[in-house]
């Protein structure tokens, strides 16, 4: 078994009453990379995305965890196994402060989490890590203020905090930076590779130059299929890429111009 | 362990606001203490069952999202197996028979869970209403129930087999006594562990999915834990009337419990109880006038008005108008 590959699929194939979003896809990622999955719109990423954290169940293939099959496995069971995901829409709790958000994350291992009988204080023991999370991304100032009544930039790190609340081994992130202005996009970026740091990270984007700054290795999808997969130079001089991304990357750019 | 803790200002705020929440909650018991002296011990016990009811209908739906339309299924289970455990063995203390009930409520409560909670919206709520539609066919036929009759002269007998209930201001106090517990169970439930995690599941399921957290599961005990004290409070209802009837039953009552709920203000702590009063208060006024006849049109024009123009219900609306003047 390739134990150098954290994460792995086999011929994983996703149709929607015959029409396939997913074909055939063999993916393979490596232990301690940044991993970009990039592609035109409808090319299939975020049903790839969906696919390896099991919120879609796909209809063939398999997906293994450190070469250990995870396909059968529910979303909240991988993500007890360190596979833990973002999403498109800054997910957070939006009535919790940050400091919540982040403490609901840690709270999980230590084994109350069904104890209705037991006051909130509680979980006060573990206000002193939350706050170290928090300023990990540059949040501590943030800790009492609810998170409705953040800056969306902000809300996207508060999620990266929550995430690494998880101790993840695979952070799977999904357009980290969609939606955002340039200096957030920086900050992100800055941030992304921070915490990339002993990790592996696999994320879907759409922004070309955050994928060249920071990717280890990336993987083009294109209806479905990988089209070309390695490093940025390769890949960015492969022509059928070029030809795949050359209509929606032009709209791309206008839509940003 | 608490030395090391963060004391941050939120914090601070939280402990002054805990410390007014206190004696807010010491007043409300003076008063609930004092009140038989002023109304009438029996409408004030109706009214405290319907709140107690409505509470642990809340508990769902403000906490955990989750719309029941069967909730009158767990009521009804309550007070029939009280009565009729407390009718058929004259030996069994009135606080046995309370439990009994209210375990009955908590079974009840676990297999309709089970087969409900994994639906959402709409569906959850059909699915409870055709389980409740099912359990109310059921007590017309089961012989124990008194079909249409009803189970009647349920004695109150004495409490611990010491303290006789036929006193309508001594019932009033046992009857209290089980509010206040299970509006303890229910503030603390909200402020637990348990809690937070039923407020992320309710504020974003599929993150909290992805969390590591199986959110069937803690929809689950949320939903026994609901049902338990509707029965709780089904149980209670029949010692005070010594009556179990089909009333309780029908899918009326699981309507009229959502009409409190949202009339005094859904997700907020005593929403329910003064929707529960408003709604015991007016049935009571109601009968007594000549618009008797009138009650249901009348209830249901004050429902549409409030989901018209003040949709947080009476207390939610309070809680708004106090946040913005005074902070």
């Amino acid at each position: 078994m390739t134990q150098e590959f954290i994460l792995e699929t086999r011929g994983l194939t996703k149709q929607f009453r015959g029409f396939t979003a997913v074909d055939d896809v063999n993916l393979q990622v490596r232990e301690g990379h940044v991993h970009a999955l990039i592609g035109p719109n409808g090319a299939g990423k975020t049903t790839v995305f969906n696919l390896l954290t099991k919120f879609l169940p796909p209809t063939r293939g398999e997906i293994l965890y450190r070469g250990r099959p995870i396909t059968g496995m529910k979303a909240n069971e991988i993500a007890r196994l360190g596979l833990v995901r973002s999403f498109q829409i800054s997910a957070v709790f939006a009535h919790m402060t940050a400091l919540e958000n982040v403490r609901v994350a840690l709270q999980r291992p230590i084994g109350t989490s069904f104890h209705f009988w037991k006051s909130e204080r509680s979980l006060e023991h573990l206000n002193e890590r939350a706050v170290e999370l928090l300023d990990e991304v540059g949040l501590r100032d943030y800790a009492d203020v609810l998170t409705v009544e953040m800056p969306y930039g902000r809300k996207r790190a508060l999620e990266v905090a929550t995430t690494l609340a998880m101790d993840p081994t695979l952070m799977l992130l999904d357009e980290p930076t969609q939606g955002m202005g340039a200096e957030d996009v920086d900050r992100i970026v800055e941030l992304i590779r921070r915490v990339a740091q002993g990790r592996t990270v696999l994320m879907v984007e759409h922004n070309l130059s955050v994928v060249s700054r920071l990717c280890d290795r990336i993987t083009v999808l294109a209806r479905g299929a990988v089209l070309a997969e390695g490093d940025y130079e390769t890949v960015s001089a492969d022509p059928r890429v070029r030809e795949a991304y050359m209509g929606s990357e032009a709209a791309a750019e206008e839509a940003s111009a | 362990m608490a030395t090391t803790q963060t004391m941050t200002p939120s914090m601070k705020r939280e402990r002054r606001a805990n410390l007014r929440r206190n004696a807010f909650y010491l007043a409300l018991i003076v008063i609930g203490l004092v009140a038989p002296f002023v109304a009438y011990p029996v409408f004030l016990m109706k009214v405290l069952c319907f709140a107690l009811f409505a509470c642990a209908f809340n508990l769902l739906l403000g906490y955990a999202g989750l719309l029941s339309f069967g909730h009158a299924a767990f009521l009804a289970t309550g007070g029939y197996v009280t009565g009729y455990l407390l009718s058929s063995y004259p030996a069994l203390t009135p606080e046995l028979g309370i439990l009994s009930g209210t375990a009955a409520a908590v079974a009840l409560g676990a297999v309709f869970g089970a087969l409900s909670i994994r639906r959402q919206g709409i569906y959850f709520a059909m699915v409870t209403l055709a389980l409740a539609q099912l359990m109310f066919f059921f007590y017309i036929q089961a012989p124990f129930t008194g079909g249409e009759d009803g189970l009647h002269g349920v004695p109150r007998g004495e409490l611990f087999g010491i303290i006789s209930l036929r006193n309508s201001l001594v019932m009033y106090y046992f009857v209290f006594a089980i509010f206040l517990f299970g509006f303890a169970l229910i503030q603390r439930t909200v402020h637990s562990p348990f809690g937070q995690v039923l407020k992320a599941i309710r504020e974003n399921e599929p993150r909290a999915v992805s969390l590591g957290y199986n959110v069937d599961a803690y929809k689950l005990v949320a939903f026994i834990l609901s049902a338990g004290l509707a029965g709780l409070a089904g149980s209670t209802k029949t010692l005070v009337f010594q009556l179990a009837s089909l009333t309780d039953a029908h899918w009326h009552m699981s309507g009229e419990v959502i009409l409190m709920t949202l009339l005094g203000g859904v997700g907020t702590l005593f929403g329910p109880v003064v929707g529960a009063g408003l709604v015991v208060s007016l049935q009571h006024l109601l009968a007594q006038s000549p618009l008797g006849n009138w009650v249901g049109p009348i209830l249901g024009a004050i429902f549409v008005l409030c989901v018209l123009s003040f949709r947080s219900g009476i207390v939610g609306e309070a809680i708004k108008m106090y946040r913005k003047n005074f902070k």
